[in-house]
């Protein structure tokens, strides 16, 4: 097992590379000239060649690339070229107040997701099914801001509850900060609860339709225990995978919800940055980003491998 | 076909009138789509039965003009996203061995960064304009596409009339056209459906964060952040816009439910 666990992380680490190199290229080789985007209207052919030679857009694009990742993987992210501080001084604030809302709204979310996917399946064909999934499919196709502006109206404007936009700052109080996080934390709750709940049901019902829970029904267990002991732990295979994939979803999923709260995270960093054409911000936000959201993957992977045995020896197959 | 059921018709209407204010905005708005017609944020009134935005423009006209950029944006970027994944994913699956190999491996690169970072990268490259945001949400979006056409593929390619045609020399082109799209139409629809969604809910997103659909244009996202200061004094105006996003998505998520049940779940890796 351990093996393969190593063997997945060094998958994780291929493909960080690959996206580094994804990220480069996507930045570094498409059409459109850096040097000439940053003047704007300004550029004259002297003011260009020297922006060009401070950014060493003249090294062919192989050296640069090596040269860029190893700051990269020494932590040095270069400067932004809007304000010219550097990029990891800007960038690691704004990454821990996104991960505190997505830690957040995991810690909320997770537990109860879950528990309502076990539930529903329990209680299948019921009202309170039915009227869960309904919820729960209208839920999935609403956007994030749609949402977020109805919790503001009801919940800031119109009662007064909470803050309506999630101002955090250094040094602030726990108690301040979750009420001033809370209404951006409902909004990604409500989101990744309705996929977790839907895929959760599912897995569970897909095994409670198999025989050996028919076995444990005719043995004369109670509902309970049936699902509890017998078909939930066969479902937690790919329960983590969905677990996984909606907190790679709160990890990108933010960038929305941060715009709407205005809350001072990295998504929001990286979509002015975006706006700004800031080169050095959005390649280092995009590479923290792809690296989190490798990172979860390959933990769902590993996951999944720990929770079902079958996995643990792996067969040969084509696939 | 099964049955329509009543939440499929609940879509279908939906999508109808979609598709009714798509083609005919122009002639069906009241008021043009930069006509100053009164105060910032007015509420109401016979007229203008909701309301004016932010530059006291009339928000239904508006809304019906978003429309066409909203839905056509995304719907030029999924028949492109359809026409650049499918053939490839088809050729892979027919193929096999090296081909196979090398798009499969270029397509998981792909995914393996999350598609708003991708995008976001790329408008930070080329700037926002309507043919980057179409090619960029296509070729995203391809790869999704391309994963299940590949499957599709396999699937049937393996059939023993795919074989009897392979057996009578069939070119690939003939494998493709006559053998595979056909089988492969059903799974197919669901996933167009699915991929509109996605799109159009993409696009939206990006309009909503400033990169996307750049004024003078009208488009749904764009109009929530221009009036989401109004939500702050109470007032409906963003939440139109953002409602039409909403129940349009939900009308295609509903046709697409009726058009999956039943079906073997191949579009899970949404």
């Amino acid at each position: 097992m351990s093996r393969l666990i190593l063997g997945r992380l060094a998958q994780g680490l291929v493909t960080l590379w690959l996206v580094s190199v994804l990220v480069f290229t996507g930045t570094q080789l498409l059409p459109g000239d850096v040097a000439a985007s940053i003047l704007g209207q300004n550029a004259t052919p002297g003011a260009l060649e020297a922006i060009r030679r401070e950014l060493g857009l003249n090294e062919p694009a192989v050296w640069r690339y090596l040269h860029w990742l190893a700051g990269f993987v020494q932590g040095d992210l270069g400067m932004s070229l809007a304000n010219r501080q550097p990029v990891a001084d800007l960038l690691w604030p704004r990454f821990w107040n996104t991960m505190a809302l997505a830690t957040y709204a995991a810690v909320v979310g997770i537990p109860l997701a879950t528990a309502l996917g076990v539930l529903t399946a329990m209680l299948r064909g019921t009202v309170f099914d039915r009227v869960t999934n309904i919820l729960a499919l209208a839920l999935v196709s609403l956007p994030e801001y749609f949402l977020g502006l109805i919790l503001i109206l009801f919940l800031s404007v119109k009662t007064n509850l909470l803050p309506s936009l999630a101002n955090v700052y250094p040094g602030m109080g726990f108690f301040p900060w979750v009420q001033a996080t809370t209404l951006p934390m409902l909004v990604l709750l409500l989101v990744t609860t309705a996929q977790i709940m839907r895929m959760t049901r599912t897995a569970v019902l897909s095994v409670m339709d198999q025989p050996y829970v028919e076995t444990a029904w005719l043995k004369g267990m109670r509902t309970k225990r049936v699902v509890l002991r017998h078909a939930a732990p066969n479902a937690a295979a790919p329960v983590i995978n969905v677990v996984a994939f909606n907190v790679a979803y709160l990890i990108t999923g933010v960038v929305l919800v941060e715009a709407v709260f205005n809350y001072n995270g990295l998504g929001r960093f990286m979509v002015d940055a975006v706006s700004k054409r800031d080169l050095p911000m959005v390649q280092a936000a995009a590479m923290v980003f792809g690296a989190v959201y490798v990172l979860l993957n390959m933990i769902a992977d590993i996951g999944a491998i720990a929770s079902n045995p079958r996995l643990r020896q792996p067969r040969e197959t084509g696939a | 076909m099964q049955r329509l059921t009543f939440t499929a018709w609940l879509g279908l209407i939906i999508i109808a009138i979609a598709a009714f204010v798509f083609l005919f905005a122009p002639w069906i708005a009241p008021h043009g789509l930069e006509e100053t017609v009164g105060v910032p944020f007015a509420t109401g009134s016979s007229e203008f039965p909701l309301g004016l935005d932010q530059n006291g423009r009339d928000m239904l006209s508006r809304l019906l003009y978003g429309a066409q950029m909203s839905i056509g944006v995304s719907l030029v970027a999924v028949l492109l996203s359809f026409s650049i994944g499918i053939p490839l994913g088809f050729f892979a699956a027919i193929r096999g061995g090296w081909t196979d190999v090398i798009l499969s491996r270029g397509v998981d690169t792909l995914m393996s960064v999350p598609v708003l970072i991708s995008a976001l990268v790329v408008l930070q490259a080329l700037g926002s304009s309507i043919p980057v945001l179409i090619v960029t949400i296509a070729v995203l979006d391809s790869t999704r596409v391309f994963r299940l056409s590949r499957v599709l593929a396999q699937g049937i390619n393996v059939m023993e009339f795919a074989e009897v045609a392979r057996l009578r020399g069939e070119g690939l082109f003939w494998m493709i056209r006559r053998e595979i799209l056909p089988n492969a139409r059903a799974p197919l629809m669901a996933e167009f459906g699915m991929r509109f969604c996605f799109s159009f809910l993409f696009v939206a997103g990006l309009s909503y964060l400033g990169l996307g659909i750049q004024p003078p244009f009208a488009d749904w996202g764009g109009m929530v952040r221009d009036n989401q200061q109004g939500i702050l004094y109470g007032l409906y105006a963003p939440l139109y816009p953002a409602g039409a996003i909403a129940v349009l998505t939900i009308g295609v998520n509903l046709v697409v439910d009726w058009l999956l049940a039943g079906r073997p779940n191949l579009q899970a890796n949404r």
